[in-house]
């Protein structure tokens, strides 16, 4: 759906993304993760044909952009930095008129569409005031409106749940999700890894402009080959598994063993009481601190 | 894209208070006149100012020649420097883009709504000023001629033609002030700074044509032969800096236009 080659954008002596190999395939909900300033929305930009590439090569939805704009973009729904809309109109009239741009069908249809769209996001009951009186996750919800308006099969979302409120967050999660299930291929970029975790199924992780991972989440999300044991008889514990204990901090245990069905049953057969037991997974955060950290050195060393 | 934009700026209501302030300027000449009968000496003042008052029909003349050198201009400056720079601030215009909207059609519809404004800005205060002129002001001319600034006689119908001509005289001459905001509202975003450049370029303009040292450079100038209209009713026509300004706006309106274009389609949006 999305793929660059050695995609670079230079503004003046600055690099914002350098050599960038993004590969999105269809059906994905790919989470695009990177600090502030690491070259994300200028990235997104460049897919949309905002902002010009210095060089490399840009796919979208297998056409090259910018050039096939035309008929790339009635394909795609984008959100790009935060909503935004005409002051003085409705929310209603903001996306008729946003429709309108690049007229295509009857009007009744079109007003059918934006009524859709609106409704979709939860501003269906919404009253004819003008945007400026509108609250931020009112307009956040009408800038998703507007991503939503021509059914797309590719949404690119900056930071779509800026602004929300938990139940808000917590609607949009479930339209996208919903919208994934209905075959919609989405490209979420975002500071946040709580919402990439909950939401994404692939992971591109951007430091400094450069793309330091791609994968998919369960790859990084794997095992690490350690198994979390909570119990109150740690000492029998101990004595059970002599030099596989690794951590061990109060009543809470983390054990050199990778099968944990194996290992509850020995603990089982030893009358070992247990709390809680879990295989240890890498979590998303410490993934991307490390592959961030070493993607910073790589580039002070060069 | 250009139903929509022309349908934005008729809903605008910036658009009909710019307007309505446009007009008050030569709706409260026309009163003062009216009230107190003290015309400027001939000669003097704005043009076809000393003679309203013996032929209301001259005052939309009287009211273009009122706010053609700072008024009108500054109004289509405020307007052409909003269309792109406008967009760019509130940041719709990166949604008006991915809808998606090309960049060169975007501009030719920016164009024809400011076109548009230009055409209803001047009708709007010529037919003002026609109302006022003939309820306020002088109605000699009943008997159907009208004096030129020649001294001979005007028919009806040649005062209407020659006053439709200046009309489209001075719509020309404010397109060459539309395209130079355009192309300053593409390269800034902020719509203030595209205005009040477009602005600084007809001060420097008008400062310069009161220089002697500037001599050479008058005739590039582009406020120039703005109030060249008046040659229009002279017996006969004076057509040589009539001909020369029309063609001086369109050489600005080419150039700029050109400029904003080939500025606007390779620019990095990134607001």
């Amino acid at each position: 759906m999305i793929k660059t080659q050695g995609l670079t954008k230079r503004f003046g002596r600055i690099v914002a993304v350098d050599k960038l190999d993004l590969d999105v395939r269809e059906g994905d909900i790919y989470g695009f993760l990177g600090a502030n300033g690491s070259g994300k929305t200028t990235t997104v930009r460049m897919l949309l044909g905002l902002v010009l590439a210095t060089s490399g090569d840009i796919r979208v939805l297998d056409q090259p952009m910018p050039r096939s704009s035309r008929s790339v973009l009635p394909h795609v729904g984008a959100l790009v930095e935060g909503p935004a809309a005409y002051r003085h109109l409705s929310g209603r009239a903001n996306l008729a008129a946003f429709d309108a741009m690049a007229a295509d069908g009857r009007r009744a249809d079109r007003l059918r569409r934006v009524d859709a769209a609106l409704e979709q996001v939860g501003l269906g009951a919404v009253d004819n005031r003008p945007l400026r009186a509108y609250s931020l996750g009112m307009r956040q919800r009408l800038g998703i409106a507007g991503a939503l308006l021509r059914k797309p099969r590719l949404l690119v979302l900056d930071e779509p749940t800026n602004g929300l409120d938990p139940q808000g967050i917590r609607e949009i999660r479930d339209l996208l999700l919903s919208l994934h299930a209905a075959g919609t291929t989405i490209f979420l970029s975002s500071h946040l890894l709580a919402e990439v975790e909950q939401l994404c199924t692939r992971v591109g992780v951007l430091a400094q402009g450069t793309l330091v991972i791609q994968q998919d989440l369960d790859t990084l999300q794997r095992p690490t080959g350690r198994t979390f044991v909570r119990t109150p008889d740690v000492a029998q514990v101990r004595s059970l598994l002599d030099g596989q204990v690794e951590v061990h901090d109060d009543d809470s245990l983390l054990i050199r063993v990778s099968d944990a069905a194996e290992l509850n049953a020995r603990l089982v057969e030893a009358g070992v009481r247990v709390h809680e037991l879990s295989p240890e997974r890498h979590t998303l955060e410490d993934v991307v601190l490390a592959a961030t950290e070493a993607g910073n050195g790589r580039r002070a060393d060069s | 894209m250009i139903g929509v934009e022309l349908h934005k700026m008729v809903r605008d209501r910036r658009t009909w208070v710019t307007i309505g302030l446009l007009d008050a300027l030569p709706t409260l000449v026309a009163i003062l006149l009216a009230v107190t009968d003290l015309g400027p000496r001939p000669g003097t003042g704005p043009a076809f100012l000393s003679a309203v008052l013996a032929d209301g029909k001259l005052f939309p003349l009287a009211a273009i020649a009122i706010v053609l050198p700072l008024f009108m201009p500054a109004a289509v400056a405020v307007v052409a420097g909003d269309a792109i720079a406008g967009e760019a601030q509130s940041g719709t215009l990166r949604y008006v883009l991915v809808r998606p909207v090309g960049r060169t059609r975007l501009l030719v519809a920016k164009l024809v709504s400011v076109v548009s404004f230009v055409l209803l800005a001047v009708l709007v205060v010529a037919a003002t000023a026609y109302i006022t002129g003939s309820l306020l002001l002088g109605n000699q001319s009943i008997a159907a001629t009208t004096t030129s600034v020649s001294g001979t006689a005007l028919s009806t119908q040649e005062l209407a033609g020659r006053t439709g001509l200046a009309l489209v005289y001075a719509i020309l001459s404010m397109l060459g002030v539309a395209a130079i905001a355009l192309f300053l509202s593409t390269v800034t975003e902020s719509p203030l700074a595209a205005a009040l450049g477009t602005l600084a370029v007809l001060i420097a303009s008008t400062l310069l044509l009161t220089l002697d040292a500037a001599t050479s450079l008058h005739p590039y100038l582009p406020t120039r032969y703005w109030l060249s209209f008046v040659d229009l009713f002279r017996d006969p026509i004076l057509w040589r800096n009539v001909g020369r300004g029309a063609g001086l706006q369109a050489a600005y309106v080419a150039v700029f236009l050109a400029a904003a274009w080939a500025n606007f389609t390779t620019k990095d949006v990134t607001d």
